[in-house]
């Protein structure tokens, strides 16, 4: 495959809009977000208008139009999404992903009443998703969750915690992982279900926009359409298609926030001066501009890469979202780092946003798989490739 | 598409997503050990890629996906309501 091949005028149009919209409605808030740890809801509202719920989603529950004649190109129009909010503001970038990872798993495994039902409000972002997993003792080994899920009557009863939840302070839906009789179980729970106490996390080291919670559940029923998929296939399928959405998102995220950091480099080093000179001169501060350079040119290509698989429904989709996930995650740790360093002091103090991508990066080695969690997944993709 | 080329098809994707081991048409490979996290899906993607169909919640039943057999009926079965 040729990447720049891809490049088509649809393609960078929508990078362009997405640019845009981020830049103008997203990025001028990232320091009050960070602040104050919540997304201002004139920020959801412009992304809603501007159609990025959508995103991403096919076009028959309600994605963007074209999508179906043109998966490759939604699949690149959509990492362009949330590569320009990850350079906007990591946050945001983090809200909107775990609401196409809740919401990818339920267009993919949604009965025809339930994609009818909540195709719209998802979309619309008029109902905003999330995905529940992990749990206060259980976090990489997903199958091994403890929140336990009943057959009573038609319906269910969940009870259980849920732990360390994106937008758990902020969702309606939550896509929630529970264990029943017949294995893992997918259900739908609405934020209002009766028996769910939600309690925010304060305090958190990045991305503090997440609304991150803990969810509480005692005796919650649910009634029967509350299933997603089928019991025993809650995780390997249902969190699966999640997760595969959220790694893929949050590759280019990374990618985003990287690019955050270099611009910010850049103009820092082109003015700075010491020594009688711009420290741009300086052939160790080129060094790291050269490294944070050329690092997310590999990101973003692998990135796009990941998109067009996903797009053509390849069978290296997977394989594809993991590897573009790992390394992006591990190259913004990086980037963060060299362009805190070289910002010098000005990178620690409160005056520029380097500190806050400094810590928005520490978050991405842990979320959708560790990077331990990725290493252990890509070795087993390569073993299924060889030796030849 | 005849059962036969079916069924070597889906050999031939196990094969590989198990690392060369050779599997009996009619052997469960959830018994045998085979099935991981990350295999679930790739076959969900592989049958609807390879044959055109579109495997829904309503298929998911472990015993669709137990064995080469197993997973061939399924796909003949889906190809048939397609058709019709
Ligand atoms: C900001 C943030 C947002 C999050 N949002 C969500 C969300 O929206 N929904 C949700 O469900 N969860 C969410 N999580 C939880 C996240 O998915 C988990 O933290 C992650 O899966 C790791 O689980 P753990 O923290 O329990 O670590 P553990 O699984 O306990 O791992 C601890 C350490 O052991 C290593 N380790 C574990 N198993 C292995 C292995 N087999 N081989 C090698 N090393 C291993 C890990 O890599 C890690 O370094 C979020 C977490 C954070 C920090």
């Amino acid at each position: 495959m040729n990447i720049a091949a891809e490049v088509t005028s649809a393609q960078a149009e929508a990078r362009a809009h997405w640019q845009a919209v981020a830049q103008a409605e997203v990025a001028p808030f990232a320091r009050q977000i960070d602040r104050e740890a919540a997304v201002p809801e004139a920020v959801m509202a412009a992304l809603r208008e501007a159609g990025a719920f959508a995103s991403g989603f096919p076009e028959a529950f309600g994605g963007p139009a074209g999508a179906q004649g043109d998966p490759v190109g939604a699949a690149l129009a959509h990492g362009a999404l949330h590569e320009a909010l990850g350079r906007a503001s990591a946050s945001v970038q983090g809200v909107l992903n775990v609401h196409h990872m809740g919401g990818s798993a339920l267009a993919r495994w949604g009965s025809a009443a339930q994609k009818a039902h909540w195709g719209p409000l998802l979309t619309s972002g008029a109902t905003r998703c999330a995905i529940a997993i992990t749990e206060p003792e259980v976090g990489s080994d997903a199958t091994a969750v403890r929140t336990r899920a009943e057959v009573d009557g038609d319906g269910w009863v969940v009870s259980g915690e849920k732990a360390w939840i994106t937008c758990g302070a902020s969702a309606d839906l939550f896509v929630l992982i529970a264990a029943s009789a017949a294995g893992p179980v997918a259900l739908l729970l609405p934020r209002e279900a009766p028996g769910l106490s939600i309690a925010p996390i304060p305090d958190m080291l990045g991305c503090r926009g997440y609304a991150m919670a803990r969810l509480i559940l005692e005796d919650v029923r649910l009634p029967g359409e509350a299933l997603l998929g089928k019991p025993g296939f809650g995780v390997s399928h249902v969190a699966a298609t999640g997760l595969e959405s959220g790694r893929h998102n949050l590759a280019w995220g990374c990618v985003g926030l990287a690019e955050a950091c270099r611009q910010a480099a850049l103009s820092h080093v082109q003015r700075r001066a010491q020594f009688g000179e711009k420290i741009a001169e300086f052939q160790l501060v080129q060094q790291l501009i050269a490294r944070m350079s050329t690092e997310i040119h590999a990101a973003r290509l692998m990135c796009r890469s990941a998109a067009v698989a996903r797009g053509q429904r390849a069978m290296t989709a997977a394989k594809e979202a993991t590897m573009a996930k790992y390394f992006a995650s591990t190259m913004v740790g990086r980037v963060a780092k060299d362009a805190q360093q070289l910002h010098g002091a000005a990178g620690i103090g409160p005056k520029t946003p380097l500190e806050m991508y400094f810590r928005d990066a520490r978050i991405m080695e842990v979320i959708e798989g560790t990077t331990q969690i990725l290493e252990v997944m890509i070795a087993r993709f390569s073993y299924q490739e060889g030796p030849a | 598409m005849q059962d036969k080329a079916i069924k070597d098809q889906i050999s031939e994707f196990m094969a590989q997503a198990f690392s060369g081991a050779v599997i009996a048409h009619d052997q469960d490979i959830f018994e045998a050990g085979f099935g991981n996290s990350m295999f679930a899906m790739q076959l969900v993607n592989f049958v609807e890629v390879t044959f055109g169909i579109e495997v829904d919640s309503d298929d998911l039943d472990i015993d669709n996906f137990r064995s080469i057999d197993r997973v061939a009926a399924l796909v003949q079965r889906k190809r048939a309501v397609a058709a019709a």
